[in-house]
C-alpha cells in the first residue's frame, strides 16, 4: 500500500437538529481500495461531500496530499485530484459521447471556445485510458447504464486523479458488468490511484476492498481490513442489531396451481416461459440484468403484452394485457424502481395506500366513503407496523423500509392472490429487509402466491421455496433452495 | 401591506394565507382611500359579474393543471361554443323577438356538451397521441380560432335576442349576479370532484406521477380525457357569459385570458408541474385580480393599465415569497435516496 | 464506405429537419402548381421580409427552449423596448441615422431580459411563471407608465432604414414589385452570430448540457444561474432588435400588435424539431419550422384560401407536426425499453 493520501480528522457536521457527523476520522492510502458503508442516513454522503468540498465541516481538518485544509472547495478538490462519481453518472443524455468525456476537462482549462478536433481527440485519449470501445458520436442517453459509467470513469481520469469516490456503483450494474468494473479498479489501483467505494452489498466489499470503514448515525462504528469482516459483525455494524436468518420453510403447498404460464413468448425478450405458481409458496426469479426477469415480471402484471402463450389462473385461461387485467385478477406488483414506479412520494401515506383499491372505497357515484377509508387506512399502517404519526403526512417523509411497506399496504388492500415483487429490498437498510422478508413470509403462509424477482442470490435462497433461473429470456433451471447454494445456481445464471 | 413574521410559519395552507392577506391589504387601502367609491353594492354587484367569464376558464386551466398539464385552448373553446350559439340564437329570432321559454337552457346544455366535446379532443391527442399538453391545447386552441373565424371572417356575431343577455345579466333576488351563480355552481362542482370523490384524489395522484399512477392501476387515459372535458366544459361556460356581457360573439374575445388564467392558476398556488393545489385558493386569486383592477379604476390619475403591472408583479412576489420561505424549511436533512425524486426544470 | 453513407442517411432519419423540409418543399410545389405564383421573385422576396421579424423572434425562443425553459414575454418585451425607444427619439427630435435607435433598443432589451434572468436564473423560478409574469410588467410599464398610444410617425433614421432595401424584384408576368428589406440582414448576422456560439464556444455547450440535465452541468463546472441569466439578456436583446425593426419596417409603432405571437413563434421552433423539454434541436430546423407557419400564413391566399382559414391550418399543423414528433419519440422509447408512460412534460 502507498503512502498516506488522506487523512480526515475529527470532522464535525450538523444541519438544522441533525448531527450528521460526530467526530469522524478517516484515512486513505494511494493505491488503496477502502469500502464504506452504512444505511441510509448514517452520514456517508456527507462524509463524500465533506472530502469533494461540496461541504464545509463544522469543525475538523483535512489533510489531503500532504496538504492541509479547513474546508476543501470543489475546485480545489478536483485540482488536487479528486474525483466523486455520482450514481447519476452526471452525463448529459442529449450529448454525444465525445463531448460527454471532453467538456469537463476543457471547463477546467477554462476554454471559451470549442475546437471539436481537440474535442475528439480528448476524447480518444480518455477512453483509451480504461480500454473503453464506444462510438463517439452516438449520443450518451442511448447507451447502457454500464456503458454511462465507463464515461464517467474515463472522464474522471483526466484530471491527474490521485482518489475517485464512486457512489453505489454496482446498483444498476450485471453481474458481467460489475467484474469489468472490478477489473477497471484493480487497473486504477495499478496506477496509484486510490479508490473509495460506496456500497452496501457485502459480497462486494468482500471482493474488492481491502479496508473498510462503516458509518452508524454519524459516527465510525466500524473500520480495519475487510479480513477481518464477516456476515454477522457486517449486519451487526450496519444496524446495530444481530439477525439470524430463517429460511423460508412453507407450511402448506397447494396442489393445483395457482397461476400458471404456458409458453409465453415476448419478441426479443422471453422464450417458450412456463412455469407454475401454487398457493402457499414463494417462487423466486432470477438471473442477470439482460436474462428477461424484469421483462416476465411486467408481462405477468400486464405492463408488457406477450406475443404468444397463455395465462392460466385457477386452472382458467385469463388474459393479461392490460395493468387493469392483472389487478383485476388479484395480482399485485412491487415494481423495481419504488420512488418512480410505485409510490407518489410527495403526497400523503394515505392516498398511496388505497389507490389501488379506491373505486371500493366509494359509495355513489364515486364520491368517497370517508368513514371506510380511514378505517382502511388505519387498519394497514398497523397490520405493517409503518412508522408514521399521521397518515396524512406526505409519503417522502418516509425511510426506505418504510416506504416499501407503504407499497405493500397498497397490494395487499387489494385483497390479492398473487403479489409479485421486483427488487423488494433494493435500497432498503438491513433492519427493514429482515422486517419485509418477515412480512412475505408471513404472507405466504397465510395463502398468499409469491413472486420473488431479485439477483441478491442470499435473499431469494432464504426466502424461495423454489426458485427459477432465467437466462436469455428462457428458464434453464428450476432449482429446490433448501438443496442448493449460491455458486451452482450463479453457474446457471452466466 | 407588510408581510408579518408571523405570516411565515409552516402550514399546509400558507399559500392561501398570504393570498388572504393580500386581498384585506388591498381592501383596507381602498377603505382608507377610496371608500365610497369602492363599497357600494352595485360595485360588488359589478366586480361580480365580471370576473365569472375569465374565472371560469380559469377554472378549467387549474384542473389540467393538477394533472400535470396545461390547457391554453380555454379562450377557443369558449368563443366557438359563444359563436356557435349565438348563431343558433340568431336563427330563432332577431334583436328585438323573444326567445321561447327554455331555450336558454337549451343553449347551455348545448354549450357544456360543445365544451366537452372540445376537451374530449384535446385529451385524446394529450393521452392517445402522447402530444406534450402545453403543444396540444395551444394547437387545438389555434384551430378552435381558426374555426371561429372561418365562421364568421373574424366579424362579431351580434344581434340576437336580448332576452339572453338579460337574462344572464339579471340579479337573483334583485341582488346577486346570474353570472356569479353560474360561476358558483361550476366551482362548488369541481371542488366537490377534487376533495370528495374519487376522481378528486385520482387526478391528484395521476399529476404527481403517471407512471406511478398507471403501475397502480389507473386509467390513466381515461382520467386525462374527462379532466380535458372539465376544463373545456368550464370555458365553455365562460363563452356564455361573454356572448351575455358582451352581447356579441367573435373570434379575438379575451384573448389575453389565456395567459391570464395561467396566471390566476399558479398565483393560487397551483404547481405547474401537477399534483398540488386548492380551489380555494384559485378562487382568491380570481377574486384578487378582479379587486385590484376595479379598485386601481377608483383612481383615475392612475391609468388601468398599471393593472397588468401590478398583476405580473404580484405574481413574481408571491413566487419569490415561496422560494425563500421554501429555502427555510430545514434542509434535507436525511439523505434523499437516488434521484428518483427529483423533478427535472 | 457505403456502410458509413447508411448510418449517415439512418442518423438524418431520426432527426425532424428532412421531414419539416419535405413538408414544406410540398406546400411550396403545391401552391406553385395551384397558382404558378409562389417562386415568382417576388413573391420569394415578400416571403422573406416577412421572415424578418418571427425569424429573429425564433433564433430566441429557440434558445430558450433548449436550455429546458420556455418564454412567452419575448412580445411584450419587443413592444415595451421598441416603443419606449421610438417615443425617446421623437421626443428629443432625433434627425440622425437609425444605429441610435438599435443601440437603445438593445440596451433596453438587455435590460429586461436581465429581469427574466435574474428569476429564471438566480432564483431559480420555473420559466413558464416567470415569464408569464415579466410578460404582464413589461405590457403594464409600457401601456401604464409610459401611456402608450400608436405612433404614427417614426423618427426619419429609423424610416429610412425601413425603407431602403437590398434590391427590389420584380414579377414579369403580373409587373408587381417588391423590396428586400436592409433589416434582412440582421436576420441573417444574427443568425450566423447564434450559430457559432451555439456551436463553438462554451457558452453554447453549456446552454445544450442545462437543457439535457441541469445537475451535471452544475457538476461539470457550468456557472448554471450565470448561463442562465447571460442567455436571457441575450435573448431580450434579440427580441428587442425584432421590435425595432418591425417598426422600422411598419413606418409606424403601434404598440399592441405584436402581442400574442408567442405562440405560433414556439409552435414553429417546436415544429423544426427542438424538444420542447430542452436539449435538442437546431437552428436549422427552427428556421425551417418558422418558414412553415410564416409561409402557411402569408400564402395561402395564392391558391384560393381564404386568410379568415389561416387559424384552421396553422392550429392543425401544430396538431398534426407535434403529434407527428411525438409519436416518433414514443416509437424510439418503445423499441428500446417498456412501455412504461412517460411524464408528460409542462412548462
Amino acid at each position: 500500500m502507498g503512502e498516506k493520501l488522506l487523512n480526515a480528522l475529527n470532522i464535525d457536521k450538523s444541519f438544522v437538529g441533525v448531527h450528521a457527523l460526530n467526530q469522524v476520522n478517516f484515512s486513505l492510502s494511494s493505491g488503496e481500495i477502502h469500502c464504506l458503508a452504512g444505511e441510509n442516513g448514517s452520514g456517508k454522503s456527507t462524509l463524500i461531500k465533506v472530502i469533494s468540498g461540496v461541504y464545509a465541516p463544522d469543525s475538523g481538518e483535512i489533510e489531503f496530499n500532504g496538504r492541509h485544509y479547513q474546508k476543501m472547495t470543489p475546485i480545489e478538490a478536483i485540482n488536487q485530484g479528486i474525483q466523486v462519481i455520482y450514481q447519476d453518472f452526471s452525463v448529459f443524455p442529449n450529448l454525444t459521447v465525445m463531448e460527454n468525456l471532453a467538456l469537463n476537462s476543457e471547463l477546467a482549462d477554462k476554454r471559451k471556445w470549442v475546437n471539436w478536433k481537440r474535442i475528439r481527440e480528448i476524447a480518444e485519449e480518455s477512453v483509451k485510458k480504461i480500454n473503453f470501445k464506444v462510438d463517439l458520436d452516438a449520443l450518451v442517453g442511448s447507451l447502457s447504464v454500464a456503458e454511462k459509467q465507463m464515461i464517467a470513469i474515463s472522464r474522471a481520469l483526466m484530471f491527474n486523479t490521485k482518489l475517485i469516490i464512486m457512489d453505489e456503483p454496482t446498483t444498476s450494474l450485471t453481474k458481467k458488468e460489475v467484474h469489468r468494473l472490478f477489473e477497471i479498479i484493480l487497473k486504477l489501483k495499478e496506477q496509484g490511484i486510490a479508490i473509495l467505494f460506496v456500497s452496501h452489498k457485502l459480497d462486494e466489499v468482500f471482493e474488492i476492498s481491502e479496508r473498510f470503514t462503516i458509518l452508524r448515525n454519524g459516527e465510525i462504528v466500524g473500520t480495519g481490513s475487510t479480513k477481518e469482516l464477516d456476515q454477522k459483525k457486517f449486519s451487526y455494524y450496519m444496524t446495530g442489531r444481530e439477525f439470524n436468518p430463517s429460511h423460508f420453510i412453507p407450511e402448506h403447498i397447494e396442489k393445483d396451481a395457482l397461476f400458471e404460464a404456458r409458453n409465453i413468448s415476448l419478441e426479443k425478450h422471453l422464450r417458450n416461459i412456463s412455469f407454475e405458481l401454487h398457493k402457499g409458496e414463494i417462487l423466486g426469479i432470477t438471473g442477470l440484468l439482460d436474462s428477461g426477469r424484469s421483462e416476465l415480471a411486467l408481462a405477468m402484471f400486464g405492463a408488457k403484452q406477450i406475443d404468444e402463450g397463455q395465462w392460466y389462473k385457477n386452472g382458467e385461461p385469463v388474459r393479461l394485457d392490460s395493468v387493469r387485467d392483472a389487478i383485476g385478477q388479484n395480482i399485485g406488483y412491487v415494481p423495481e424502481d419504488r420512488l418512480s414506479e410505485g409510490l407518489f412520494l410527495p403526497q400523503s401515506i394515505g392516498d398511496n395506500i388505497i389507490i389501488s383499491e379506491i373505486d371500493k372505497l366509494t359509495k355513489l357515484f364515486g364520491v368517497m366513503d370517508k368513514d371506510k377509508k380511514e378505517k382502511e387506512i388505519d387498519h394497514w399502517m398497523k397490520e405493517l407496523s409503518v412508522a408514521s404519526p399521521l397518515a396524512s403526512n406526505a409519503c417522502q417523509t418516509l425511510s426506505g423500509g418504510n416506504q416499501q411497506r407503504v407499497v405493500l399496504a397498497k397490494w395487499l388492500a387489494c385483497n390479492l392472490d398473487i403479489l409479485i415483487l421486483n427488487g423488494p429490498t433494493v435500497g432498503v437498510d438491513i433492519g427493514s429487509k429482515h422486517d419485509i422478508h418477515a412480512i412475505l413470509q408471513n404472507l405466504a403462509r397465510q395463502g398468499l402466491g409469491i413472486i420473488i424477482i431479485s439477483d441478491d442470490l442470499p435473499e431469494v435462497l432464504e426466502n424461495c421455496s423454489r426458485l427459477l433461473v432465467m437466462k436469455n429470456g428462457e428458464i434453464v433451471a428450476n432449482i429446490n433452495t433448501s438443496t442448493s447454494d449460491e455458486k451452482t445456481i450463479y453457474s446457471y445464471m452466466l | 401591506m407588510k408581510k408579518t413574521p408571523k405570516l411565515l410559519s409552516f402550514t399546509d395552507d400558507l399559500h392561501i394565507r398570504r393570498l388572504t392577506v393580500i386581498i384585506f391589504g388591498w381592501m383596507i387601502f381602498i377603505a382608507l382611500t377610496k371608500f365610497s367609491k369602492f363599497y357600494s353594492l352595485l360595485n360588488f354587484q359589478t366586480m361580480a359579474s365580471q370576473f365569472p367569464e375569465f374565472g371560469l376558464m380559469s377554472l378549467g386551466v387549474m384542473v389540467t393543471m393538477i394533472t400535470g398539464g396545461i390547457d391554453l385552448s380555454v379562450v377557443g373553446i369558449a368563443n366557438l361554443t359563444s359563436i356557435l350559439n349565438a348563431f343558433i340564437l340568431l336563427r330563432f329570432t332577431d334583436e328585438m323577438g323573444s326567445l321561447p321559454p327554455g331555450m336558454i337552457l337549451l343553449v347551455f346544455a348545448l354549450a357544456v356538451l360543445i365544451g366537452a366535446l372540445a376537451g374530449i379532443f384535446n385529451g385524446l391527442l394529450i393521452s392517445k397521441f402522447h402530444i406534450p399538453p402545453i403543444l396540444a391545447t395551444m394547437g387545438s386552441g389555434e384551430l378552435f380560432t381558426g374555426i371561429c373565424l372561418a365562421m364568421t371572417n373574424g366579424n362579431a356575431v351580434s344581434k340576437f335576442s336580448r332576452d339572453y343577455a338579460q337574462t344572464i345579466n339579471a340579479k337573483m333576488f334583485s341582488i346577486i349576479p346570474v353570472q356569479l351563480i353560474i360561476f358558483a355552481v361550476m366551482a362548488l362542482i369541481i371542488w366537490f370532484l377534487l376533495s370528495k370523490t374519487s376522481y378528486g384524489t385520482k387526478i391528484y395522484l395521476l399529476g404527481t406521477s403517471s407512471k406511478a399512477a398507471y403501475f397502480s392501476g389507473l386509467k390513466v387515459d381515461t382520467l386525462i380525457i374527462k379532466t380535458y372535458m372539465l376544463s373545456g366544459m368550464a370555458a365553455a361556460l365562460g363563452g356564455m357569459i361573454m356572448l351575455a356581457n358582451y352581447n356579441s360573439a367573435r373570434a379575438d374575445y379575451g384573448t389575453v385570458y389565456t395567459l391570464q388564467c395561467v396566471l390566476i392558476v399558479v398565483l393560487g398556488g397551483v404547481n405547474p408541474i401537477g399534483g398540488k393545489g386548492k380551489i380555494s385558493g384559485v378562487v382568491l386569486a380570481i377574486i384578487l385580480l378582479r379587486m385590484l383592477e376595479t379598485g386601481i379604476n377608483r383612481f383615475p390619475k392612475i391609468s388601468s393599465y398599471y393593472i397588468s403591472l401590478i398583476w405580473g408583479g404580484v405574481l413574481i412576489l408571491v413566487m419569490v415569497l415561496n422560494y425563500f420561505s421554501e429555502k427555510k424549511v430545514p434542509a434535507k436533512v436525511t439523505e434523499v435516496p437516488k434521484d428518483g425524486t427529483e423533478k427535472k426544470d | 464506405m457505403t456502410s458509413i453513407g447508411q448510418s449517415y442517411l439512418k442518423k438524418l432519419s431520426r432527426r425532424n429537419e428532412p421531414y419539416v423540409f419535405l413538408v414544406l418543399l410540398a406546400l411550396c410545389l403545391l401552391i406553385e402548381i395551384r397558382s404558378g405564383q409562389f417562386f415568382s421573385s417576388n413573391n420569394l422576396v415578400d416571403i422573406s421580409s416577412a421572415m424578418i421579424v418571427p425569424g429573429l423572434f425564433a433564433i430566441g425562443a429557440f434558445m430558450v427552449i433548449v436550455s429546458g425553459g420556455i418564454d412567452v414575454s419575448f412580445p411584450a418585451l419587443a413592444s415595451l423596448s421598441a416603443y419606449a425607444t421610438t417615443k425617446f427619439l421623437l421626443d428629443i427630435q432625433y434627425e440622425g441615422n437609425v444605429f441610435l435607435a438599435l443601440v437603445i433598443a438593445l440596451a433596453i432589451g438587455a435590460l429586461l431580459g436581465a429581469f427574466n434572468g435574474l428569476f429564471i436564473g438566480y432564483f431559480k423560478l420555473p420559466a413558464l411563471i416567470v415569464t408569464l409574469g415579466s410578460s404582464s410588467v413589461f405590457k403594464g410599464v409600457m401601456q401604464g407608465a409610459l401611456n402608450s398610444k400608436q405612433l404614427t410617425t417614426i423618427p426619419v433614421g429609423m424610416r429610412e432604414f425601413g425603407v431602403s432595401s437590398l434590391f427590389i424584384a420584380k414579377n414579369p408576368v403580373s409587373g408587381l414589385t417588391s423590396r428586400m428589406p436592409v433589416a434582412f440582414i440582421a436576420l441573417v448576422v444574427v443568425l450566423a452570430i447564434v450559430f457559432v456560439m451555439l456551436k463553438y464556444t462554451m457558452f453554447g455547450r453549456a446552454i445544450y448540457g442545462i437543457g439535457g440535465s441541469e445537475v451535471s452541468a452544475h457538476r461539470a463546472g457550468f456557472r448554471v444561474e450565470r448561463t442562465k441569466f447571460i442567455m436571457y439578456i441575450l435573448v431580450g436583446m434579440i427580441a428587442s432588435l425584432a421590435g425595432i425593426i418591425r417598426t422600422c419596417m411598419m413606418q409606424q409603432n403601434h404598440p399592441t400588435n405584436m402581442l400574442g405571437m408567442e405562440m405560433n413563434i414556439i409552435a414553429g421552433v417546436v415544429l423544426g424539431g427542438t424538444l420542447i423539454t430542452g436539449g435538442r434541436g437546431t437552428l436549422l430546423g427552427s428556421m425551417l419550422g418558422t418558414l412553415l407557419i410564416v409561409i402557411v400564413e402569408n400564402s395561402l391566399i395564392l391558391i384560393g384560401v381564404p386568410t379568415s382559414y389561416k387559424s384552421v391550418f396553422v392550429g392543425a399543423l401544430i396538431i398534426v407536426g407535434t403529434g407527428m414528433s411525438a409519436y416518433q419519440v414514443m416509437r424510439m422509447n418503445t423499441e428500446k425499453r417498456t412501455k412504461g408512460r412517460r411524464k408528460e412534460a409542462v412548462r
